[in-house]
């Protein structure tokens, strides 16, 4: 057998590869480097490696070919890694995003100031609650500095899901940014029973879905005899006598990646694990996670299963407009603000999958009308930053047990703090799609590309979900501005140092420029083109 | 000067000057924020009389800029004004400088957000206000028409009586739902404009569109639905009566005066000027709900006991009359109508004001325990008189004019449409006297005797209105040469052929010769 030297785009991939190699070299510090010197170096090292990655992002971006494949179609971008990873115009700009967020959510992690000089993670993860050992390594000042090469892994793996130009790359980078997301995810400071139960929660129902996708996986490669998404397509329009196989593995696929984005029926674990994930980790991962996972799953759908859309068009119907019905009327009777952003976060999975199924295909495009991707696109961007901004906020809202989660806390905020309430209420109305801001654009434009393909029911049931999420939306606003509190139960805003509030301003004022001129972003969006195989 | 007009950007300045005043007046301190928001209001209403000035009454869409703004959805940032645009932007930069004087004292109400809130809110409602007036692209008109919720919101919930929280949140649910139904039908627009060639959201490209019969039947349904909430129609009303009962006189003026007029204009640009065959489909549901608003709204205005309640309700009536007007499919009804819109924000205006000066001195809205006002405050007592004889539709006041011919188009359209309509009109005079029999006649309580009259602030607040309500009474030949044009204009593009009614200028000049001629007895 001859053995052929696998030959790597390294400077197309430098993204990914500087991204991991800094995650590696977190790795090396938190070996070498006494603890107690290890807080700063690791932090700047994480910064420092994201910026770069994003800077080699955009160099990437301008410098991408024009190429045509067999079909005709043009797209910009490479097929790298003998075929696994796919470097194209979509895949530039959701790393881009993604690593802006991650930026964003070690920046958030970095925070010291709000637990009075303490980080907000748990200073011993290993200690049971309340344990002796726990309250010694709390006195210690001890703080785990694994989290940033963690969080640097989930980016990676986050960057590598979209990317991916077969099934067996895509499960490796859904373990890849799943992983560290499950550790984090138990490592709050307070009400650690609560953060290590949604750790638990997430990691046995992740495991259960990366199972479903594993198993999808295989039925497609017995259907195809290929893993790769252009060799799927070509089995796919050749068609052959298994189409049973092909569906019930589109449908396993389905699973696994819906159960990332959290929609329903498979929201189950996003309330819980939202609220008791320590914060920080829940900016990132809502944005994060979400971004990652729709680009995965156009990719899939748009790509490997083009052939078969009249199969998964009529099922993401139906669970568009589960999610976006459940996620709007679960959020009502919430009375803690991460479960209702949680729960909000699950109609938004409906509104972004209202987009995805209005695919069509070129030629039904009038000319100078947009495709369902550059809608989807713009969501998730209008979708992170103000998810980001608002848990940011959420970090900052305190009472004397920590974060004030509790509903009714958070009475006449607006009076004391009329600029940390006042972004808050600016948050919320961009995810209730309010114009003149980002999420109206967004919901707009995914609206528009349902309703261009011939999907009106979804788009009729996306609006009057719409009108109830604002209603829940609202109801906080109200709580700020026009309710005096009750004397016992008032929560303050801490001050947060420089990596805190950058944050929030970097995300609200992304969130007004999104909503009033949206058309440089859109161009970009536009000038990505489509997914190229 | 039409030429040194078109020059500069007039529109945007109009609209970007209230916007930037509301900024201004945000961050600037505390002290300055009513005398700075007065300033950019009447800075404003002079802009709005130099486009007055320079419009030329021969109809069309004047004044036109258009600029792209976001080129892969369609959208152009496109403002031009017509005679109906024209009426509304002067009726709002006339109203808003005379709330913030009328409410100069109430919004140092130290429950309320203070008067920078109130200031700086109000000139951000007054500049969307105007935007929405002035667009002429359908995503632009979208994006302001949800905008003024958000200032409208704050102004009803930040300031006013007890309950208005929830008041506030009602408006808002009523009005964002009515919008998002409105979102899909301008989403259907765009893919109705992207299979027929470039998408496009201008209204001259949307306006040369061949809609599909159902299609546009469809779309038409959106529009319509959202007009009735805002205007507001029957059963979409609910929320109007809490509404201006828990706000401040002044916010009621603004959102009553000014902002449902949106409900209205709207009904004549978008659903009659991009869907005519839909609306013309529509047409018997419209005059039904619009003749049960004139009735229904006049019946239970008469029965309230709260009179900030009772305005908003008689208002419901009003808006009935505007959109039968408006359905009535004639010249006369179009022309009728938006004087209408025009002659009732004057007069609820001045009626909201006087009924915010006596709430001030007795200290409670309710009808039942307020009496004998008329000796003690005998300047109140007429302004509040004329207010409600302009709004019962005296001849000699100009809403009479209105009122008289929509009347005639209810006629035209058929004789029991015109029967039904005019039993709003005994109502309105029913409600009107009795308010003013009770609360200004009879016996003078010893508490109310202490009141002062109307000051120098109030009647400056006031005598504008009652000036432009005389005058309009008596020659309202400049509203109508606005009008006429805008409405002969929006028919002959729609092409309403079918039994065409009469122009009959003859008529018109008949009514005025009429009025004139009642007025002088």
């Amino acid at each position: 057998m001859e053995f052929i030297k696998p030959t790597l785009e390294y400077a197309e991939l430098s993204p990914l590869l500087i991204v991991f190699g800094t995650a590696c070299l977190g790795i090396l510090l938190e070996a070498f480097l006494p603890r107690g010197v290890r807080r700063v170096p690791q932090i700047t090292l994480a910064i420092v490696g994201l910026t770069a990655a994003l800077i080699a992002t955009v160099v990437v971006g301008l410098g991408l070919d024009t190429t045509t494949d067999d079909a005709g179609r043009t797209g910009r971008g490479l097929v790298g890694a003998e075929g696994s990873i796919v470097v194209d115009g979509p895949t530039v700009y959701l790393w881009g995003l993604l690593l802006v967020f991650a930026i964003g959510g070690a920046l958030l992690f970095a925070e010291r100031r709000l637990e009075g000089g303490v980080s907000s993670f748990t200073p011993m993860a290993a200690a049971a609650p309340g344990s002796d050992t726990e309250r010694e390594a709390s006195t210690r000042g001890l703080e785990h500095t694994e989290i940033y090469p963690l969080l640097v892994f989930a980016a990676g793996g986050m960057l590598l899901f979209p990317a991916s130009g077969d099934l067996l790359t895509m499960f490796v980078a859904l373990e890849v940014l799943s992983l560290p997301l499950y550790l984090l995810c138990g490592l709050a400071r307070r009400r650690r029973l609560l953060s290590q139960e949604a750790a638990m929660k997430y990691f046995l129902l992740g495991a259960f879905a990366s199972g479903f996708f594993l198993y999808g996986a295989a039925l497609v490669y017995g259907y195809a005899g290929t893993m790769s998404f252009t060799g799927i397509n070509e089995a796919v329009h050749a068609g052959t006598e298994s189409r049973g196989l092909l569906l019930a593995g589109i449908a396993l696929l389905a699973v696994g990646l819906l159960f990332k984005v959290g929609a329903v029926p498979f929201q189950a674990w996003t309330p819980d694990v939202y609220q008791g994930a320590p914060t920080a980790v829940t900016a990132f991962m809502a944005a994060g996670t979400k971004i990652a996972a729709f680009g995965a799953l156009a990719r899939l759908l748009y790509v490997a299963f083009d052939g078969e859309r009249w199969s998964w068009q009529p099922v993401l119907w139906v669970i568009a407009i589960l999610s976006m019905i459940l996620g709007a009327v679960l959020a009502i009777p919430q009375t803690d603000v991460k479960r209702m952003l949680a729960y909000s976060s699950v109609a938004h999975s409906g509104f972004i999958l209202t987009g995805i199924l209005g695919a069509q295909s070129i030629g039904m495009l009038a000319e100078g009308q947009y495709s369902s991707l550059t809608g989807v696109l713009f969501y998730l961007t209008a979708y992170g930053f103000s998810m980001v901004g608002a848990f940011a906020i959420v970090t900052l809202v305190r009472d004397a047990g920590g974060e004030a989660g509790a509903f009714n806390h958070w009475a006449g905020l607006g009076k004391r703090s009329p600029l940390v309430a006042g972004a808050f209420a600016f948050f919320l109305l961009s995810m209730a799609g309010i114009p003149l801001t980002a999420g109206f654009i967004g919901k707009w434009a995914v609206f528009t590309s349902a309703m261009s393909a011939g999907a009106w029911p979804v788009v009729l049931v996306a609006i009057g979900s719409s009108i109830v999420a604002i209603f829940f939306y609202v109801r906080y606003v109200r709580l700020m501005f026009f309710h005096e509190p009750a004397a016992d139960e008032q929560a303050a805003v801490a001050v947060p140092s420089l990596l805190t509030s950058g944050t929030v301003v970097v995300c609200l004022v992304a969130t007004v420029a999104l909503g009033v001129v949206p058309g440089p972003v859109l161009d970009l969006v536009v000038g990505a083109g489509d997914f190229i195989r | 000067m039409n030429e040194a007009l078109n020059e500069i950007p007039v529109l945007s300045l109009l609209v970007w000057l209230p916007l930037v005043g509301a900024v201004a007046v945000a961050l600037l301190p505390r002290t300055m924020s009513k005398t700075l928001g007065l300033a950019v209001t009447l800075a404003t209403l002079l802009l709005g009389a130099l486009v007055a000035i320079g419009y030329q009454a021969d109809g069309g869409r004047q004044f036109a800029e258009t600029h792209e703004w976001i080129g892969a959805f369609g959208v152009h940032y496109a403002l031009a004004v017509d005679g109906l645009g024209l009426l509304l932007v002067l009726l709002t930069v006339l109203l808003v400088p005379l709330v913030l004087v009328a409410e100069w004292h109430l919004v140092d109400d130290p429950e309320g957000g203070g008067a920078r809130a109130f200031v700086a809110w109000a000139l951000a409602l007054e500049g969307l206000s105007l935007a929405v007036f002035c667009a002429t692209d359908v995503f632009l008109f979208y994006v302001v028409f949800e905008a003024t919720l958000i200032p409208a919101y704050f102004l009803v919930g930040g300031f006013g009586r007890e309950g208005r929280g929830r008041a506030a949140l009602k408006f808002l649910m009523f009005q964002l739902a009515g919008g998002l139904v409105l979102l899909a039908s301008v989403i259907g627009l765009y893919v109705v404009s992207a299979q027929a060639g470039p998408p496009s959201y201008l209204l001259g490209d949307l306006e040369a569109l061949d809609i599909d019969t159902e299609v546009g039947r469809w779309l038409f349904l959106g529009f319509f639905i959202a007009f009735a909430v805002k205007a507001p129609l029957f059963p979409l009303h609910t929320w109007l009566a809490d509404t201006t009962e828990k706000a401040t006189p002044g916010t009621s003026v603004l959102l009553v005066c000014v902002l449902d007029k949106i409900g209205t204009f709207g009904m004549i640009r978008f659903c009659l000027g991009l869907f005519p065959e839909a609306s013309e489909w529509a047409t018997p549901v419209v005059v039904t709900l619009a003749l049960i608003s004139i009735v229904y709204g006049a019946l239970i205005a008469i029965g309230q006991d709260d009179v900030l309640r009772l305005i908003g309700l008689t208002s419901l009536s009003h808006f009935g009359f505007i959109t039968l007007g408006i359905f009535a499919f004639s010249t006369q009804g179009g022309s009728g109508a938006i004087l209408y819109m025009v002659n009732h924000g004057l007069g609820t205006a001045l009626l909201f004001l006087a009924a915010g000066y006596v709430i001030q001195r007795t200290g409670t809205a309710s009808i039942r325990e307020m009496s004998g006002l008329e000796k003690v405050t005998p300047v109140l007592a007429g302004l509040f008189l004329v207010a409600g004889l302009a709004t019962l539709g005296l001849p000699g006041l100009s809403p009479f004019v209105s009122e008289f011919m929509v009347l005639l188009a209810a006629f035209d359209y058929h004789w029991w449409v015109g029967a039904i309509a005019i039993t709003g009109v005994v109502l309105s005079a029913i409600y009107v006297l009795w308010l003013y029999q009770r609360t200004f006649t009879g016996p003078t309580p010893e508490t109310a005797t202490g009141h002062r009259d109307v000051g120098v602030r109030e009647i400056a607040a006031a005598a504008p209105l009652v000036a432009a309500l005389v005058l309009f009474g008596f020659y309202p030949a400049p509203l109508l040469e606005v009008s006429n044009p805008m409405v002969e204009d929006l028919f002959a593009q729609i092409d309403v052929t079918d039994d065409p009614p009469a122009v009959d200028p003859a008529e018109v000049e008949q009514a005025d010769g009429e009025q004139a001629e009642e007025a002088s007895h």
